[in-house]
């Protein structure tokens, strides 16, 4: 195998190992999410036409999934290995900075889609879904599980303790997956908050996952897709540049 | 002609306020055993990390079997197996699992039979399926030699592998690497027993506060010491006075005294009998390493500014992080 292979096999060797905890737990506390808010909410949120709430809000929390294990990934993988030293194991080795960017990145996503999968699989047997166009569905998927495993991966070089990485965590990732969408159309929201959506990328993301489903969305997915894919194609050279730097990885 | 296993011109590194490495140059050729000793804070390590590419050097030149560490570093990277000070492990993999995967970084395919061997060398074929947390402190010390030699580099360097290790593995460990030195091996190895440098490294580098201080091979350095020691266990009358100048140690009625050479032996036990005492133990003692090393470091201490010594001496404990 070469290096990049053996790295991608290592990332993915790490969290199946745990799966518990970075598979089921996930896709679990998701379907929580379901059962609580398609209860609460149902007939009191307006969304679209005929769709019910809760085949709504499915599509949002799978790529909510998605996004959230993606990010959790590559950056708990990587600040793990900061603190207990072991990342001198793939620093001393001939991987390029590419190896490196492309085996974490790889691995998030395949960790999202998994817990994004796992998640599908246990609500179709609750909600009937259609899947109008399966190849938005993929790229939507594919896009923001990358973009957010390439945030990871900033968080997890950047961080030097837990600490920083629950702060990113918290203070980003988990407000800007929450305030996307998941829950609620934005042309429910006034129109403040609508415009302000708009800034938020993560909300294109679920916006034209979800339109893979019912072809319906908030605004028009082929936006939702440049937007994302320019926000990867930002992240990954930023990223890029500091792992050939050897950013706070090589001293 | 085949280029030096190591080679390092004047490398710089400074960390924050402190200047770690001031212009290191060191050559290595390939088959060495190499020591590279100095005190906590010299920056043994640093130079250690720089050849690793797990540090970079603010300026100079380092190459590894003639490849730049930084232009070329894929192929100085293959060249060099590095054990590491820290007891690192990955908490995920078994024995094999780690080796196979630091094999496989290595873009090495089939590489089983060798992994084999390596862990049949180090005692732990064993323990090859056992989780890494499951190991002794021993233990994951010889994983971690193993997988510095996975990729059978022909410059292996040991950044203190001895240290808190007991003295069944050590000996183990030394006939090991040693076995490896004879196959062509180049061994660079820092140590802070040394006892076990003198009789490892046919040459030594001693680095303080960033310098190259000494440079010798060991058996030149051993005895390029001016003086030698005696031991005496005097009774019936105290040391005469004419000898006090001369006592390195003393104890319980033995005193160790210094001779600049063995022409001063009988001079000094006239002195003794001419006081009346009784000589009960005479014992000779022959310098070794650990008589150099101080007296160097001793050395090095006179002849640098006292202020530049104290800010360097408070700040090297917070300003040196391993990793």
């Amino acid at each position: 195998m070469s290096g990049f292979g053996t790295l991608l096999y290592k990332e993915l060797l790490r969290f199946w190992k745990v799966a518990f905890q970075t598979i089921a737990g996930p896709v679990l506390t998701t379907l929580l999410y379901l059962l609580i808010f398609s209860h609460v909410m149902q007939g009191q949120a307006p969304v679209y036409g005929a769709v019910p709430y809760s085949a709504f809000l499915v599509p949002g929390l799978v790529m909510m999934a998605v996004l959230q294990n993606a990010f959790a990934n590559s950056s708990s993988s990587l600040i793990q290995s900061k603190i207990t030293g072991n990342v001198i194991f793939i620093l001393l080795p001939p991987l390029s900075y590419w190896d490196f960017f492309a085996a974490y990145v790889l691995a998030s996503v395949v960790r999202g889609v998994v817990v994004g999968a796992g998640v599908l699989l246990v609500s179709l047997g609750f909600v009937d879904l259609s899947f109008e166009h399966p190849l938005w569905i993929l790229a939507f998927t594919l896009c923001g599980s990358a973009v957010l495993g390439t945030l990871g991966l900033i968080a997890g070089i950047w961080s030097e303790k837990f600490d920083q990485i629950a702060a990113f965590q918290s203070f980003i990732i988990m407000p800007l997956t929450f305030l996307s969408g998941v829950f609620y159309s934005i042309h429910s929201l006034p129109q403040f908050w609508q415009d302000l959506s708009r800034f938020n990328p993560f909300f294109y993301m679920i916006d034209g996952f979800r339109f893979g489903f019912f072809g319906a969305s908030d605004i028009n997915p082929a936006l939702g897709l440049a937007v994302s894919t320019a926000c990867l194609l930002m992240l990954a050279a930023f990223t890029l540049a500091l792992l050939k730097r050897g950013y706070k990885l090589r001293h | 002609m085949t280029p030096p296993a190591i080679q390092i011109q004047q490398v710089h590194k400074r960390f924050g306020a402190v200047q770690a490495l001031c212009g290191i140059d060191l050559e290595v050729a390939p088959g060495e055993f190499f020591g590279l000793l100095g005190p906590n804070g010299a920056g043994k390590t640093t130079l250690i990390n720089i050849l690793a590419g797990l540090t970079r050097a603010d300026s100079g030149n380092v190459r590894i079997m003639g490849h730049d560490v930084i232009a070329d570093y894929r192929e100085s990277r293959r060249a060099l197996g590095v054990v590491p000070q820290e007891l690192v492990f990955d908490p995920f993999f078994s024995v094999r699992e780690t080796l196979r995967i630091q094999s496989g970084y290595f873009g090495l395919k089939h590489n089983g039979a060798w992994i084999d061997e390596v862990m049949h060398h180090l005692d732990l074929t064993g323990k090859a399926d056992a989780n890494m947390r499951s190991l002794s402190g021993g233990m994951k010390r010889r994983v971690l030699v193993a997988q510095a030699l996975v990729h059978k580099p022909p410059v292996i360097v040991l950044d203190e592998p001895t240290a808190g290790v007991d003295v069944e593995l050590r000996q183990g460990l030394w006939e090991f690497v040693r076995g490896l030195n004879r196959d062509g091996h180049t061994i660079v190895l820092t140590t802070h027993y040394l006892d076990e440098a003198e009789a490892l490294c046919a040459r030594i580098a001693m680095l303080k506060l960033g310098r190259v201080v000494a440079l010798d091979t060991t058996s030149n350095l051993v005895n390029r010491r001016d003086s030698l020691y005696i031991k005496l266990r005097i009774s019936g009358a105290t040391l005469p006075e004419a000898l006090v100048g001369r006592v390195r140690d003393r104890h319980a009625g033995e005193h160790t005294l210094r001779l600049r050479s063995y022409a001063e032996i009988e001079p000094v036990l006239a002195h003794v009998r001419e006081s009346g005492a009784q000589i009960d133990e005479l014992e000779l003692l022959q310098p070794d390493l650990e008589d150099v090393f101080v007296q160097i470091m001793n050395m090095e201490k006179g002849r640098e500014g006292t202020e530049e010594r104290r800010a360097s001496s408070l700040l090297s404990p917070l300003a040196f992080p391993n990793r």
